[in-house]
């Protein structure tokens, strides 16, 4: 039961530490992605990493215990609808579907690029979602056929 | 104003069916029906505005050579009808017969962005989103295929997968290189600058895309995924994949590409002519063969697109009308073939012709929908298929390619014979069938007769009068070589 | 001009792959090298020998640079991708749950 419920002590250990800082890694991506490489998909990436070098030190029921994967999926799917909503406020405000709509800023500062830094930020929760609740049904699938089989 | 809406509602719609709809689907069937209603409303009040006008609409407000635009001509809200006429009625069927499956509100969500890519595809006027929005649709599909949940599924579904990932990969190449040769992705400039580049790269791209687009299109040497495919997805999808998909995917990206940015070069219309009437025969050919009725339609499926492809080679303004006429009618009378078979599928439990029997007495709307688009599909007047064929055949004559008709015409030939095959067995058959396992419920029926009655409705715009309304900006968008960088360039 | 044939002959070798192995997770493989080296194949068309990066190019400078463009494109079409290769996972996995087999020639249950 113990061997099932994920990998060694070491393992655990580390990941309980560098996960932080791996989110971190991720955040800053995002967060500066208007104004260095990166951005919403990589540093979704990175999160989704996070989460799932999580799910490979615990196991996956540690995940179930304590995440709601149809939250995960809920969120998702409405960070798709909220990037389709700032496209169409942007084509109500400004001139087209996802033109900027609010002040674009100072060049090379934290806060400018207009709506660029939002729709990272929404694309991230995407992509960090969507890729996490990926490699958590395909490790469902693998449960079933054990069940099965064995 | 209405592109952009073309493309966000159904997407919208996807993502609110995952959102709000639990293991009840009655939230996501009204979300779909509402959505694709209001396609169809748009696209055909695109269609009936539009005439020989193009509008283009331009992205985050920047300007056609650094932004993604969306362009609309008739071609465009010519093929946004058909998609989405058939995806109507396609929803209406699903209704009943999606609820066998288990958790049938993905369905819904898959669906909706099934149409979300088709109808980016054909209203994108940017050659990398053409290809961001043919992976959407693929992506879906495959899903779809696969809904089933049984082994045949997925093994179909694999096999498509893998096809269409090649298909994908080449077609991106071809992108690639196009973008090397010509800096830019917006498909008018491209245009523009291929008349100054090298008509080396020209040819070696309109190769790369043959071969990809023709995947998608199922022409002949690329067809083995086609029939698996189409023959292993839920009725509604097969109508979908064989009537709309390989049209938006392949021939109307083949229209746009080779007619619009390549401007019609003589060697790629011989190939065209040359593999459709490959398509044509030998697809009849192995149709003849088949015992499953969804197999069947699939191969007839390669077969009528062969037709399309004969019509698009031989390039007369004539042979484009035909060709143009066709890709409407097959969408037509192929989903209402598919129907019939999703609805014999569900009463009897089989696709096999020699297990069904007479049908008429217990199943008179399908047997008699059925009949109709077998008289359409096979070319007997006054249905639909008979003009569009008539058409091609007389352009094939008019421009001397007397043995591309005499192929043409052995190919309706062998149509009519092995329709004439499928309704002898399948729904004319010996043994009385007096066991059901489930009733053709009211929406199955009326998408089955809305298709019917179109099969009949639209030789109509054949007429003359009528014809000048519909189809002929259509031939024009596609014959003007010139007109389409014009048009969108502004000079 | 060698370096483009080499990701040409990159993009045969998954092709290769693709057409001829009868393993399921071999096919995919073969795929993902086949999208790898069109990825590679168009990164390489925007490289400038010592261009810089477009975000650090002054304006009214000489504009050197790596075109960004197909930078994007790449972005996208690894998405792409990411996508396809779960989705052909997840197939290849239900069909070894149904047929105990990742080999192609055993998963037959479709004629022709």
């Amino acid at each position: 039961m113990k061997q099932r419920d994920g990998m060694t002590l070491i393992v655990k250990t580390v990941t309980r530490i560098s996960v932080w800082l791996i989110l971190l890694y991720g955040i800053y991506i995002i967060l500066h992605g208007h104004l260095s490489p990166g951005g919403g998909f990589a540093g979704g990436v990175i999160i989704a990493l996070a989460l799932l070098n999580v799910m490979l030190a615990y196991g996956r029921q540690f995940i179930d215990r304590w995440v709601n994967i149809g939250f995960l999926h809920d969120l998702e799917s409405s960070s798709a609808a909220l990037f389709l909503a700032m496209g169409i406020l942007g084509m109500a405000v400004g001139g087209g579907f996802l033109a900027n709509f609010i002040s674009q800023g100072k060049l090379f500062s934290l806060l400018s690029a207009g709506t660029i830094p939002l729709l990272n930020i929404i694309i991230s929760i995407k992509v960090s979602m969507g890729l996490f609740v990926v490699v958590w049904t395909l490790s469902v699938f693998h449960l079933d056929k054990g069940g099965k089989e064995e | 104003m209405i592109l952009p809406f073309i493309i966000i509602i159904p997407l919208l719609a996807a993502f609110l069916i995952t959102l709000i709809s639990g293991e009840k689907d009655n939230w996501a069937i009204v979300l779909s029906i509402l959505a694709v209603l209001s396609l169809l409303i748009l696209a055909l009040f695109s269609f009936f505005t539009t005439g020989d006008e193009t509008f283009i609409y331009e992205m985050s407000g920047w300007k056609i050579p650094l932004t993604i635009c969306l362009v609309q001509d008739a071609l465009s809200s010519f093929m946004l009808v058909i998609v989405n006429l058939i995806a109507l009625t396609s929803l209406m069927f699903s209704i009943s017969y999606i609820r066998q499956y288990s958790s049938p509100w993905m369905y819904y969500a898959l669906f909706m962005l099934l149409i979300t890519g088709m109808n980016g595809v054909i209203a994108t006027g940017d050659i990398f989103n053409l290809f961001v929005f043919m992976e959407i649709a693929l992506f879906a599909a495959y899903a779809l295929v696969a809904f089933g949940s049984k082994a045949e599924e997925y093994e179909a579904a694999f096999k498509y997968a893998v096809m269409g990932s090649i298909s994908s990969t080449l077609i991106l190449l071809g992108v690639g290189i196009l973008y090397a040769s010509t800096s830019t992705l917006t498909m008018a400039n491209i245009a523009a600058e291929l008349q100054t580049v090298n008509s080396q790269v020209t040819y070696w791209v309109a190769a790369i895309f043959l071969a990809g687009f023709g995947l998608k299109s199922a022409i002949m040497p690329f067809h083995a995924w086609l029939p698996d495919a189409h023959s292993s997805a839920p009725a509604p999808i097969s109508s979908m994949l064989s009537g709309v998909l390989i049209k938006a995917l392949g021939v109307y990206a083949i229209i746009r590409i080779f007619y619009n940015i390549f401007g019609a070069p003589a060697v790629f219309l011989t190939l065209f002519m040359v593999l459709g009437s490959i398509s044509i025969i030998v697809a009849s050919y192995l149709a003849l063969g088949q015992w499953d009725l969804k197999r069947l339609l699939a191969y007839s499926s390669i077969s009528q697109i062969g037709f399309i492809l004969l019509g698009l080679g031989i390039g007369t303004k004539l042979a484009i009308l035909g060709a143009v006429f066709h890709i409407l009618n097959h969408a037509i009378f192929k989903s209402l073939l598919f129907y019939n078979a999703g609805a014999v599928e569900l009463a009897l439990g089989t696709r096999d012709l020699r297990k069904m029997g007479n049908l008429k007495g217990a199943m008179p709307v399908t047997t008699g929908t059925s009949m109709i688009a077998t008289l359409s599909v096979a070319g007997l007047p006054p249905f639909n298929g008979f003009f569009s064929k008539l058409i091609i055949i007389i352009a094939a004559v008019q421009a001397n390619h007397i043995v591309y008709a005499i192929i043409a015409v052995i190919g309706s030939l062998l149509t009519l014979a092995y329709f004439i095959k499928a309704q002898r067995y399948g729904f004319h058959g010996e043994t009385e069938i007096t066991e059901f396992r489930q009733t053709i419920s009211l929406g199955m029926k009326s998408a089955m007769i809305i298709l019917a009655v179109l099969c009949i409705v639209t030789s109509l715009l054949i007429i003359p009068g009528i014809r000048e309304l519909t189809l002929d900006p259509v031939v024009t968008v596609i014959m003007n070589k010139t007109g389409y960088i014009q048009a969108v360039l502004g000079r | 001009m060698t370096v483009y044939v080499l990701c040409f002959i990159l993009l045969l070798v998954g092709l290769y792959g693709a057409l001829t192995k009868r393993d399921l997770i071999k096919i995919i493989l073969s795929l993902s090298i086949m999208g790898y080296a069109v990825n590679l194949m168009i990164i390489l068309f925007a490289y400038r020998t010592d261009g810089s990066f477009a975000i650090l190019v002054k304006e009214g400078s000489n504009p050197n640079m790596v075109d960004p463009l197909p930078q994007a494109l790449i972005l996208t079409s690894i998405v792409i991708e990411l996508g396809i290769t779960a989705m052909l996972v997840a197939l290849a996995i239900r069909l070894f749950q149904q047929y105990k087999t990742f080999d192609i020639t055993k998963i037959r249950r479709l004629s022709g």
